[in-house]
């Protein structure tokens, strides 16, 4: 988790290919109240134009991304 | 300018902008699927599903060749004539009997592509079409691939979202969709 960042929720979609990683955000996003924060984790590499993709879309913010080798952290603003 | 005239100006205007909002295409995809290949059957799920977490609504046409993927194994239907009895066999019946469109090297590509596909935990088609029918995407049968193959409606997959129409649906459909594929 990142130091300044307060996580509602966490969504462990790693290992799951595409479409699967944007389709489960889309829902998942909807369990926290608008204004507050999702972690996905994420492996698929695709998932880091997706996600921005996504998240432009459907007008929520990527508030930061962090890469730990394979391992893909977005952390999400619900903003919709 | 009198009173009547701006109130007939502000009616004008209301029906012109009344008629841009019917013209102006929603946030929908319209797709064709006319393969029946494994890979191109699979991509347009993928799509589909994709385009409904980008906040799309989907919809789906199912023609020709895409027509028999959408038969259900364990259904069987009487009252086929002879063309019918011949489509309905040498078609496949459903997705499992689907294949892909390169390499299928007499059923061995498929059946790797599909066990490649679990290893890389990439959903099968069964998996994206019931994914598809929980997040909404609609579907409509082509009614003339049907009639000409002998397809009945009792032997296809029970789908929420399914309907069987013609080109004039789709059309309309796709009229006001922002997005229109042909597979």
């Amino acid at each position: 988790m990142s130091d300044d960042i307060q996580v509602a929720k966490v969504f462990d979609l790693k290992g799951l290919a595409c479409p699967m990683p944007v389709v489960k955000i889309s829902k998942g996003i909807k369990e926290v109240e608008v204004g507050q924060i999702v972690e996905a984790l994420t492996t698929d590499p695709g998932s880091l134009s997706d996600f921005p993709a996504w998240a432009k879309t459907s007008g929520n913010e990527i508030v930061k991304t962090e890469q730990e080798d394979k391992l893909i952290k977005f952390y999400i603003k619900r903003l919709a | 300018m009198d009173m009547q005239n701006i109130e007939n100006q502000l009616g004008d205007l209301q029906s012109q902008i009344e008629a841009l909002g019917k013209k102006t295409a929603e946030n929908k995809l319209a797709m064709i699927v006319f393969s029946g290949d494994l890979d191109k059957v699979l991509a347009s799920f993928v799509i589909a599903t994709g385009a409904v977490a980008m906040g799309m609504e989907v919809v789906m046409f199912f023609t020709f060749w895409g027509t028999p993927v959408l038969r259900d194994k364990k259904k069987n239907v009487g009252g086929k004539d002879v063309m019918g009895k011949m489509f309905g066999t040498m078609l496949p019946k459903g997705t499992s009997d689907v294949k892909l469109s390169k390499m299928n090297m007499g059923g061995m590509g498929t059946t790797m592509m599909k066990s490649l596909m679990k290893k890389k935990n990439v959903a099968s088609l069964e998996e994206m079409i019931s994914l598809a029918e929980e997040l909404g995407v609609r579907i409509y049968v082509c009614e003339m691939s049907m009639d000409l193959m002998g397809f009945k409606r009792e032997e296809f997959i029970d789908y929420k979202g399914m309907d069987f129409a013609g080109v004039a649906t789709f059309l309309q459909e796709a009229q006001n969709s922002k997005v229109q594929l042909f597979i």
